[in-house]
């Protein structure tokens, strides 16, 4: 079981802050002293450049770069650790798959679907991918309580190159299942590309499972620095990609006429990658595993269960998605009746209470729910129900003042 | 028992005198790969009978692991047959160096640059 108080003891900015109530982690998580040092301590012991030096910290930077690949590759369950890729975050994920895979192989007249529930960083390549190749773009819709139109999904499957989707919504809060969803795309002959920005971070995660052939997350929302970002690709797919970005380190061989390009990943990470980053990525899996995914997931159940109850006392406060904690990641999007979710947050702030309000980059979700905007109290592993009380009474005195 | 000095006697001689080094003419398996790295290039041949390696030499320039290693490995292809030498692992290449790269990434690379080529000699 997950001992909050504890954990928090860990986190130095709750030492700065130790009345703050941080319910934004599926913005951005805290960090661990862990992570910060393991930082500091790259810079501090053996900051080198990556991959071509000879000297001794040149082949422990190297060294410690790639030991993040494998412990990534075993926190993912990837068959290798050629199939875990370095990227900058989530979004620089799907570009890499839009780019290399998709702008080689997605022909005029290829269908290429996502989903209604999609971040932009999801929605937005797949567009312009279909834009840009002449392929049909289509958007499979959910039902009321947010799960996606059965009907809709195979009937938009049908014939499909490409079907993105999230392993769990970041307003809806939904966690869908992933691995049926890959076999429906596998069974109509499409690729599955997911996004695990917010599901990585909260629950087990095994990709062979799954049965995914691509899937992006980023270390930001899961303890690790800002630029640590993860493409998981399956090795056949990656060797028959194009480069994303060209120019240094995805080199072997260059001439004046032509470049042979290097191995599966490094074909994929051009130019100094962000050492400190993925050094730090490797603390915060480290640290993650301590606790287990599993226990993650528990925890993160329990605080929104009981998310669910308090905010229900809220008069005129309107749930988006699931009334239920057990299909849900952890995070609980809300409206406010009366109050436009920009002065619930503002208010919130007041007293000190960290939440996200607006469109929560997913613009074509909020269309479809008809509001523009929602109020959304997020968790991690350092949370404690008290936080969610002090969130229940500021709602509270928020109802009080617009009445 | 492996060590971690690099630059032994026997690295050195192998440098200045490779072994099996050379071309094969109408060899049956042939790739050239280029070190990512330092941009080191080795070429290598096989000749197959049987089933069998019967020749195997390599050319290119590199530094003294990279000859040494492709000088020793070019030595254990021959005798061993097609299957055998598609299952050939990273830490059996590594051995025949009798030296510890494990805390030298890079370095490792130049040593298993032979066995990437192998690779990719049996690809094409």
């Amino acid at each position: 079981m997950i001992d909050a108080e504890r954990i928090r003891k860990d986190f130095p900015i709750f030492q700065a802050h130790p009345r703050m109530v941080y319910l934004d982690s599926a913005a951005t998580s805290q960090r661990p002293a862990a992570v910060i040092d393991a930082v500091s301590n790259f810079y501090r012991k053996y900051n080198a450049n990556v991959a071509r030096g000879l000297y001794k910290i040149a082949e422990e930077a190297t060294l410690g770069y790639e030991n993040v690949r494998k412990k990534t590759q075993m926190f993912i369950k990837a068959r290798s650790d050629a199939e875990i890729i370095f990227t900058k975050n989530s979004t620089e994920g799907a570009n890499l798959v839009m780019r290399g895979w998709g702008a080689k192989f997605i022909r005029k007249g290829d269908k290429i679907v996502t989903t209604l529930m999609e971040h932009h960083s999801d929605f937005v390549p797949w567009q312009q991918l279909a834009k840009m190749s002449g392929a049909k773009f289509e958007v499979v819709g959910l039902d009321d309580d947010g799960a996606l139109d059965q009907d809709d999904l195979g009937r938009k499957l049908k014939g499909a190159k490409l079907f993105a989707f999230s392993s769990a919504s970041n307003v809806l809060g939904i966690r869908y299942d992933a691995k049926a969803l890959c076999a429906l795309a596998r069974e109509a002959g499409a690729l599955s590309v997911v996004d695990g920005a917010q599901s990585v971070p909260s629950m087990p995660t095994d990709v062979k499972a799954m049965g995914c052939d691509f899937l992006f997350f980023s270390g930001h929302k899961m303890l690790a620095p800002f630029g640590s970002g993860v493409l998981y690709g399956r090795e056949e797919l990656l060797e028959k990609m194009d480069p994303f970005l060209y120019g240094s380190s995805m080199i072997r061989m260059v001439t004046k006429e032509r470049t042979q390009w290097n191995d599966v990943p490094h074909k994929f990470e051009a130019g100094t990658p962000i050492v400190d980053a993925v050094v730090g990525l490797g603390a915060a899996i480290d640290y993650l595993e301590g606790l287990g995914m599993g226990e993650v997931q528990k925890h993160e159940e329990m605080l929104i269960a009981y998310m669910l109850k308090r905010l229900g006392e809220v008069r005129g406060l309107d749930i988006i998605g699931p009334q239920s904690a057990s299909a849900r990641t952890g995070l609980v999007a809300f409206s406010l009746e009366g109050v436009h979710p920009h002065d619930v947050s503002a208010m919130l702030a007041e007293d000190d209470i960290c939440v996200r309000s607006g469109h929560h980059c997913a613009m074509p979700l909020h269309g479809h729910l008809g509001i523009p905007a929602s109020t959304r109290a997020s968790v991690y592993i350092y949370n404690r129900k008290e936080d969610i009380d002090a969130l229940a009474a500021s709602l509270q005195k928020v109802r009080k003042v617009f009445g | 028992m492996a060590t971690d000095d690099v630059y032994q006697e026997f690295i050195i001689e192998l440098y200045k005198n490779p072994l099996n080094f050379g071309k094969i003419d109408n060899a049956d398996y042939r790739a050239e790969i280029y070190n990512a790295t330092c941009g080191d290039m080795i070429e290598i041949y096989l000749k197959v009978q049987g089933g069998a390696v019967i020749e195997a030499k390599f050319m290119g320039k590199g530094c003294a692991i990279s000859q040494a290693s492709a000088s020793l490995f070019m030595g254990y292809l021959k005798g061993k047959t097609l299957d055998d030498i598609r299952k050939i692992r990273k830490e059996e290449a590594l051995a025949l160096l009798k030296i510890d790269l494990s805390k030298n990434p890079t370095r490792m690379k130049c040593a298993l640059l032979p066995l990437d080529a192998l690779r990719k000699a049996l690809k094409s």
